[in-house]
């Protein structure tokens, strides 16, 4: 699928941007805690940034624990009946095994092009 | 416009006939027509008693108006507008119509100002709607829907047994505070509670509202869940035990949705994390916890109905809504895409987006008034919801990794409703003044200010920091076509099983406890045969009770015959 249009995150490049743009606007957040005053409700607002510590420390024990309980409550998908197996025969896929490779390709060149 | 004595659901049980007999764009347009007409006209109508009966001795008040139930009644015409326009294209008779009766039961429902006109609407939605999801048409959404019904009929059924008691204990219909004083008021607590997916009879819900049809889950999430609140704030506001029951509802499911692998599945356990903010709502009572509650459920029916709407177009184009098996649908679906987006911000309480400004109100009024544990929950889950449905729906629908699927925007009407459901999505999120205008109380909230914000907005974006942390890392749970256990195992699997077993071993004991007494009987009867026979005579050997019985019949017939002839 050489042909294939290229698409915005088709390139490595632009989800670094993204990435990027994410941890600047998480830095600029930190800073403004510093700088805003706010009213406090709580005593554990009076912690330096509470509300980021807590939404990602939050989210990884959410992650965590939802990890966990798959051990236990996870089963075959045909668990409780049989599953339909969706009709391919109306929609356009495309092959893109080979992009993959060329993905993973690429992001290797990127990591190497990083560390240079 | 037309007698201010007729109730708004009216039309729309109109409408159903209506879309039972026409079919094509009339059927389009007479059924957008509905909506916006029953919904203009309610607009008009003030506050107070529009319509009573009686009935035997009870004084029956089909069509109530109040802030409250005015609220309601605006968000459900929304809704239904946004709906039918969602599903303009479904050519399925059986999906318009249901669709029509069950917003229009709905709507009775808030309108009810006494319990018996409430329990004919509760049972009316359950019906209505169980055709939305066998219109999928497959033997799981068959078996989805008797579980959903009898739920259903359940929760309708202990509504009016609760009634009666409610009706002896106090000698009134009328549905107003109830509290938890009492049978009946333990009962119709119950009863709300099974509709409104409190924790372990929550299942109906995402069991059912997955097996759908694509336009069907998208009305499903509007309605039912969302009586169930409206009956709550009107019959149980400050009832301590609600904010419990809320907190938990908030928690619990975010943990599910983030191992589910069906999309709209997701959105069933997200629906029941957003339903469990306005219960905490409702259970602190004050006038700004109640108006959150409210408000929220007003924006819930609009975002919550934007991201099925969004997932709705997915499974229509693509035929499939595993995470597992999509990705990379941005690239032909971009519309669909952004308005996702646009849902999943709403959702998450992005400022500028309505989840925000109504969100930000339970939340205050939880700290405000001491529940600092609840509070936490609250804030836990908030990062929470943006985790599995404000970026894990995106995500994994339409970027993740590309799977190969090249499949188009949705048809125009399904692009539109979806653009109307975000604009205002938008528009509450930049003025939530019009919102609070129509509130239930004046509190002179503001949401925009420097705290909230900032507060927000750093638990969000560190919640996605966290996303893609644990994704670099390789930790994030892959999207895995499997099936997860909840509570309905317990009677999807658990219960069946033993019963079968249960059974297995009765009909074995009961096999061998014959055999055992068939064996002695006979052997009596060899025994008694061999006492009587002695020498094997004519008169002692053996005759079947038949025979007897015969001879008997031609004794009495004898009798008679001489009787007669005597």
């Amino acid at each position: 699928m050489d042909n294939e249009k290229q698409y915005l995150f088709d390139k490595p490049k632009n989800i670094q941007r993204i990435l990027y743009l994410l941890y600047a606007c998480c830095a600029l957040l930190v800073v403004l805690d510093f700088v805003i005053h706010r009213h406090v409700y709580h005593s554990w607002e009076n912690l330096p940034i509470f509300y980021p510590i807590y939404g990602f420390i939050g989210c990884v024990i959410l992650v965590l624990i939802a990890s966990w309980m798959r051990t236990f409550l996870m089963r075959p998908e045909d668990y409780y009946g049989p599953v339909e197996e969706p009709d391919n025969s109306k929609i356009k896929i495309v092959d893109v095994s080979h992009d993959h490779a060329k993905e993973a390709n690429n992001n290797n060149i990127g990591d190497r092009n990083v560390d240079a | 416009m037309w007698m201010l004595e007729l109730p708004p659901f009216v039309l729309f049980l109109i409408g159903g006939l209506i879309a039972a007999t026409t079919r094509g764009k009339l059927r389009g347009a007479l059924m957008v027509a509905i909506p916006v007409i029953s919904g203009l006209h309610l607009w008009t109508v003030p506050e107070g008693i529009h319509l009573q009966l009686m009935f035997l001795d009870y004084q029956l008040v089909p069509y109530r108006a109040d802030k409250l139930s005015l609220m309601f009644g605006y968000i459900f015409h929304i809704a239904a507008f946004i709906a039918i326009v969602y599903s303009l294209h479904v050519k399925d008779t059986v999906q318009q119509v249901a669709a029509m009766l069950y917003a229009g039961s709905a709507i009775g429902a808030v309108f009810a100002g006494d319990l018996l006109t409430l329990f004919v609407f509760w049972e009316l939605l359950a019906f209505t709607s169980v055709f939305l999801i066998w219109a999928r048409r497959t033997p799981a959404a068959y078996s989805a829907g008797m579980r959903y019904l009898i739920m259903q009929v359940l929760s309708g059924v202990i509504l009016l047994v609760g009634a009666l008691f409610y009706i002896a204990e106090t000698g009134s219909v009328a549905f107003d505070f109830i509290g938890l004083e009492g049978i009946a008021g333990w009962l119709i607590f119950i009863a709300f509670g099974i509709k409104c997916a409190f924790p372990f009879a929550h299942t109906w819900l995402t069991d059912a509202y997955p097996e759908a049809t694509p336009t069907g889950t998208v009305i499903l999430s509007a309605f039912t869940t969302k009586v169930a609140v409206y009956a709550l704030a009107r019959g149980y506001p400050g009832t301590d035990l609600l904010v419990y029951i809320g907190a938990a509802m908030t928690c619990f499911p975010i943990f599910f949705a983030v191992i589910e692998n069906d999309l709209r599945r997701v959105l069933a356990y997200s629906l029941i994390n957003q339903v469990g903010f306005m219960v905490v709502g409702i259970g602190i009572g004050t006038a700004l916890a109640l108006n959150g509650a409210v408000s929220h459920a007003f924006n819930d029916v609009i975002f919550k109905g934007l991201l099925f709407m969004s997932m709705g177009a997915v499974l229509h184009m693509t035929g499939r809504i595993n995470g597992s098996d999509l990705g990379g649908l941005y690239k032909t679906m971009p519309k669909t895409t952004i308005l996702c987006i646009v849902g999943a911000a709403s959702i998450s309480a992005f400022p500028l987006f309505s989840g925000f400004v109504s969100k930000s109100m339970v939340m205050s009024a939880a700290i405000e008034n001491g529940h600092d544990w609840v509070w936490l929950m609250l804030l836990f889950a908030s990062a929470g919801v943006f985790h599995h449905a404000g970026i894990k729906i995106p995500y994994f629908a339409f970027f993740a990794h590309d799977s190969g699927i090249r499949a188009n925007d949705p048809p125009n009407n399904m692009v539109l409703a979806m653009f109307i459901a975000a604009c205002l999505c938008i528009g509450i999120g930049i003025y939530p003044a019009a919102l609070y205008s129509l509130l239930p109380y004046d509190t002179g909230y503001n949401p925009y200010d420097a705290t909230h914000v900032l507060a927000q907005t750093q638990l969000l974006l560190f919640s996605a920091l966290a996303f893609v942390w644990l994704n670099l890392k390789g930790m994030y749970p892959p999207e895995l076509r499997s099936t997860h256990l909840d509570v309905d195992w317990v009677y999807r699997r658990l219960v069946p099983n033993a019963l079968q077993r249960m059974f297995a071993v009765i009909w074995k004991v009961d096999g061998s406890v014959r055999q055992a007494v068939l064996g002695k009987l006979d052997q009596c009867q060899q025994f008694f045969a061999r006492q009587l026979k002695g020498g094997g005579s004519f008169i002692s050997s053996a005759y079947p009770s038949g025979n007897m019985v015969l001879w008997v019949a031609v004794i009495l017939a004898a009798y008679l015959f001489i009787g007669f002839v005597k």
